[in-house]
């Protein structure tokens, strides 16, 4: 029992650019030895993922857009992975999204399109990449979601995606269960604040790292590299035992109270 | 030092954007010069304050349309 992924395929959802949880995810499961397959949304993001995969050291990657909203692609998406894997051994799922004019002011102005789209993408979309990917992981399998601690209290300005985030954490827990019988697991990292291109978006997010690293216990923000050696050990059979779980990897912020 | 500023300036944004650094000038409209979408513009305004170790607020950022703007910013945040 040991953190090598050799001979194992990953399914890593959500690289946009360099700055990216998943990304971080990414670079750990190809150090530990992982295949990994990449899902992109639309031509945009494609360059940059395929740009990125060429500096692993694993030049097997395969890529593929999935659009998160449409069902139809999903499934598309991973009959297509079946074609050419066959088997996976787990999932990351690290995509989120809000209207970035509800990530300000009071929770209460969210409009109910912008409650859906947020519910939507960043929390039903792991509920149905999960029943996708479940008939490929006929060895058992481990899924990661990214969560964030404004699910679990008040953060100003994370609003609609806190409430979000919340939907996704009761996802994880009742996914955990559904699937405990096919061995596979499902937990959630709850990454304390990074400065990717989506947390760009949540207003004044440059004043939320500054509270992070003067009073988190380990004075630091964290790093897609700290997520990424977390997933790592959720992938691996180092956390065999654990499912329907949260991790916080914050520097500690959480146990912080005022 | 003002001309240092712009090359610096020119080599990120054509990374980003895919477009020739020639094309890069103090007069050019992100969005409909160098077709950038909100994205792009996010990615840029991060890129630049890891280059130039800068914070760009959110208001600044907002106020960041053209490549003019950006050298005004930087040589009045240096």
């Amino acid at each position: 029992m040991n953190l090598s992924l050799e001979g194992r395929t990953y399914v890593v959802m959500g690289v946009a650019n360099k700055r990216s949880i998943a990304w971080g995810i990414a670079q750990a499961l190809d150090k530990a030895g992982a295949r990994l397959i990449f899902t992109y949304i639309g031509e945009r993001f494609k360059a940059s993922v395929e740009g990125l995969a060429a500096t692993l050291e694993n030049q097997n990657s395969l890529f593929y857009p999935c659009d998160v909203t449409n069902d139809e692609e999903i499934d598309q998406t991973f009959a297509a992975i079946k074609d050419e894997v066959g088997v996976i051994h787990g999932l990351a799922h690290c995509i989120a999204f809000a209207n970035k004019e509800e990530l300000d002011g009071d929770y209460m102005n969210t409009t109910r399109d912008g409650f859906l789209l947020a519910q939507n993408i960043s929390a039903y979309s792991l509920t149905a990449v999960t029943k996708a990917a479940k008939d490929l992981m006929t060895e058992g399998g481990s899924i990661v979601t990214m969560t964030y601690l404004g699910g679990e209290r008040v953060i100003q300005n994370y609003n609609v995606m806190g409430v979000a985030k919340a939907s996704l954490d009761a996802s994880v827990k009742y996914l955990a269960n559904d699937l405990g019988k096919n061995n596979i697991r499902v937990n959630a990292i709850s990454a304390g604040p990074i400065r990717t291109l989506s947390a760009k978006g949540i207003s004044d997010f440059n004043s939320v790292i500054k509270v992070i690293e003067e009073r988190s216990p380990l004075r630091r923000t964290i790093t897609p590299e700290d997520v990424g050696n977390t997933a790592l050990f959720l992938m691996s059979d180092l956390s065999s035992g654990m499912t329907g779980e949260t991790l916080h990897v914050d520097s500690g912020f959480n146990i912080v109270g005022f | 030092m003002a001309e240092d500023i712009l090359a610096r300036v020119q080599k990120i944004v054509s990374e980003r954007l895919g477009v020739d650094e020639a094309d890069v000038k103090p007069e050019a409209s992100f969005k409909e010069d160098l077709d950038a979408d909100s994205l792009d513009v996010v990615e840029l305004v991060m890129e630049l304050e890891d280059e130039f170790g800068l914070e760009i607020s959110d208001e600044d950022a907002e106020k960041i349309l053209t490549v003019g703007n950006v050298l005004d910013y930087i040589k009045s945040h240096q």
